[in-house]
């Protein structure tokens, strides 16, 4: 991907981010996130109904890298059902990690594939990830 | 100042990270090496000569602390591994087995996690009440808030001297005056002022002083506790084993040496108190004096400097020492300390440790440039130039 096409999706989704600011709604699972490694810090909400996601929301201080791609995620799946987000979360993880993947599934979110080249950054991008991930392992905990 | 004497400096950098951990002078790193290859030894049990010489070294690294901070005698000097530990000694082998349910202790709320997680746990276990002095606009207090804040049950102050975000420098002679008059226990972490002014133990009426090693150009893994020598002969040590026990027979009957071994169990880190004593040799040759001075000429520089670039807000700028926070209008902190490392200039981004100092400050994160003796008005110039083409961050962050 072009770089300055690449930053431009970055930064418009860090100064626009999708779906930022909570709502107080009992429907919603609630996700807390923290970084090791960087200082960033967010909550999130998450809406599942009939095996799909409905909605997710989030709010708190982070970096440009978690803000866009907190934004992307969410833009990503809004809509679809777990077994695509379940398909999704991993191939995003495998490209972070710099590991074989495919593309094909990510849209958007591939706007990421270079960051291993900030190893500091990687943990940034995972913040998405793991408020997905610990939501999977709500849903599952509820099955 | 002296910037030939701290190899790091020979790369191109900027090191404006002082608050987190300093450079180290040429003498610390030697001293220290020379342990390791001309008379690696343990202490205290040696009769050889190599022992000797490292036994002597250790022994005088407490005489050095000793004159540097001005307490009673050499006994008060305890080595820990930092600051961290020197805290928790305090609260779980003293405070905790003289203070009950209700009593109050009083911090504030720009302590350095260190000094606020300890009491927490005590308050935890044993119902201790932990106040917090009221922090004015500037987030710094008065020392009639410091009045305002004390009741009956106040039986222990505990505040940093300098604070790691702020800088504010707090009063300690005048609020140990108060302390010593009320019969409240006066605990002073010293992790950002002992490195960087003329601290005095006695002149302060400090109970008990922390302070860290790797923050004062020593080595990491050493730091000191000095307490009142009454004080520290009542309280427990947290670890048991070799070197500071007297005897200890079948029956379970065991004695412990007295103030300050009894609370060195173990090997020591030996090359590094050796070191330690280094850095403060080198500190006093130059004077403490002369370094806060010298802080305080670079910070009213940098703060000149910084007040003329638009996009920026400042929090700190009236505190006496060589701290600055600051951040680029709606830039997170994160993305101007990764944009300043493009330039080779080190600061720190974060909530610096004192996380409940967002309910004053408004903002979690900050970026913190945080001076010391080496560096210069070049540092401060290299830093300002990069400020002032911030507007092109993006484009060298992402
Ligand atoms: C004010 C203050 N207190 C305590 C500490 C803890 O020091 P250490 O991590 O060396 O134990 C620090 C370190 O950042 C500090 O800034």
């Amino acid at each position: 991907m072009d770089s300055n096409l690449r930053r431009e999706i970055i930064l418009d989704n860090y100064q626009n981010p999708m779906n930022k600011g909570l709502v107080d709604d009992d429907s919603y699972i609630k996700i807390k996130v923290n970084s090791d490694n960087c200082i960033d810090n967010l909550d999130f909400i998450i809406k599942v109904s009939d095996d799909k996601i409905v909605d997710i929301r989030f709010d708190g201080e982070a970096c440009a890298i978690s803000t866009s791609a907190t934004s992307i995620m969410i833009r990503s799946l809004i809509g679809r059902r777990i077994e695509e987000v379940r398909t999704i979360l991993i191939n995003y993880k495998k490209m972070i990690n710099e590991e074989a993947y495919d593309s094909d599934v990510l849209g958007e979110l591939n706007v990421y594939d270079e960051i291993c080249k900030q190893p500091n950054r990687k943990s940034c991008a995972l913040i998405p990830s793991k408020a997905v991930e610990k939501l999977l392992e709500v849903l599952d905990n509820e099955n | 100042m002296h910037r030939e004497d701290f190899l790091m400096l020979d790369s191109d950098i900027v090191y404006f990270d002082n608050g987190a951990t300093t450079l180290k002078p040429k003498c610390v790193v030697e001293a220290m090496d020379k342990y390791y290859t001309v008379h690696t030894s343990n202490i205290h049990r040696g009769d050889y000569d190599a022992a000797i010489v490292t036994n002597r070294l250790y022994d005088e690294t407490r005489d050095i602390v000793k004159e540097f901070i001005n307490c009673n005698n050499s006994s008060e000097v305890v080595f820990t591994s930092g600051a961290t530990m020197s805290i928790n000694m305090v609260v779980f082998g003293y405070m905790k087995k003289h203070l009950k349910k209700d009593d109050e202790v009083l911090l504030t709320k720009s302590e350095h996690a260190s000094n606020v997680l300890p009491w927490m746990k005590l308050s935890e276990e044993i119902g201790i009440v932990i106040k917090y002095i009221d922090l004015d606009d500037d987030y710094s207090f008065t020392v009639e808030n410091v009045r305002k804040s004390i009741s009956d049950k106040t039986k222990v102050i505990s505040i940093a001297h300098v604070t790691n975000v702020i800088g504010d420098v707090r009063d300690i002679y005048t609020i140990g005056k108060i302390c010593r008059e009320k019969n409240i226990l006066f605990c002073v972490d010293g992790a950002q002022s002992v490195p960087h002014m003329k601290v005095d133990f006695k002149a302060a009426n400090i109970d008990f002083l922390s302070f860290s090693g790797h923050k004062m150009l020593g080595p990491t893994g050493v730091g000191v506790l000095v307490g009142r020598e009454e004080l520290l002969n009542d309280m427990e040590p947290l670890f048991y084993g070799g070197g500071m026990n007297s005897y200890f027979e079948a029956d379970n009957s065991y004695e412990l040496k007295k103030t300050p071994t009894k609370f060195e169990a173990g090997t020591p880190p030996i090359a590094e108190v050796i070191g330690l004593g280094e850095a403060i040799k080198y500190l006093m040759k130059i004077g403490m004096d002369k370094v806060h001075q010298y802080e305080k000429e670079l910070k009213k520089y940098l703060i000149s400097e910084l007040e003329k670039i638009p996009n920026l807000i400042l929090y700190n700028k009236n505190s006496d020492c060589g701290i600055l926070a600051f951040n680029i209008e709606g830039v997170f902190a994160q993305e101007t300390s990764i944009y300043l490392n493009h330039y080779h200039i080190c600061v720190r981004a974060g909530n610096h440790c004192t996380k409940m100092l967002k309910d004053n400050l408004g903002v979690k994160n900050t970026v913190r440039v945080s001076m010391y003796l080496y560096n210069n008005k070049d540092d401060i110039d290299r830093l300002i130039d990069v400020l002032k083409n911030s507007k092109d961050i993006f484009k060298v962050v992402l």
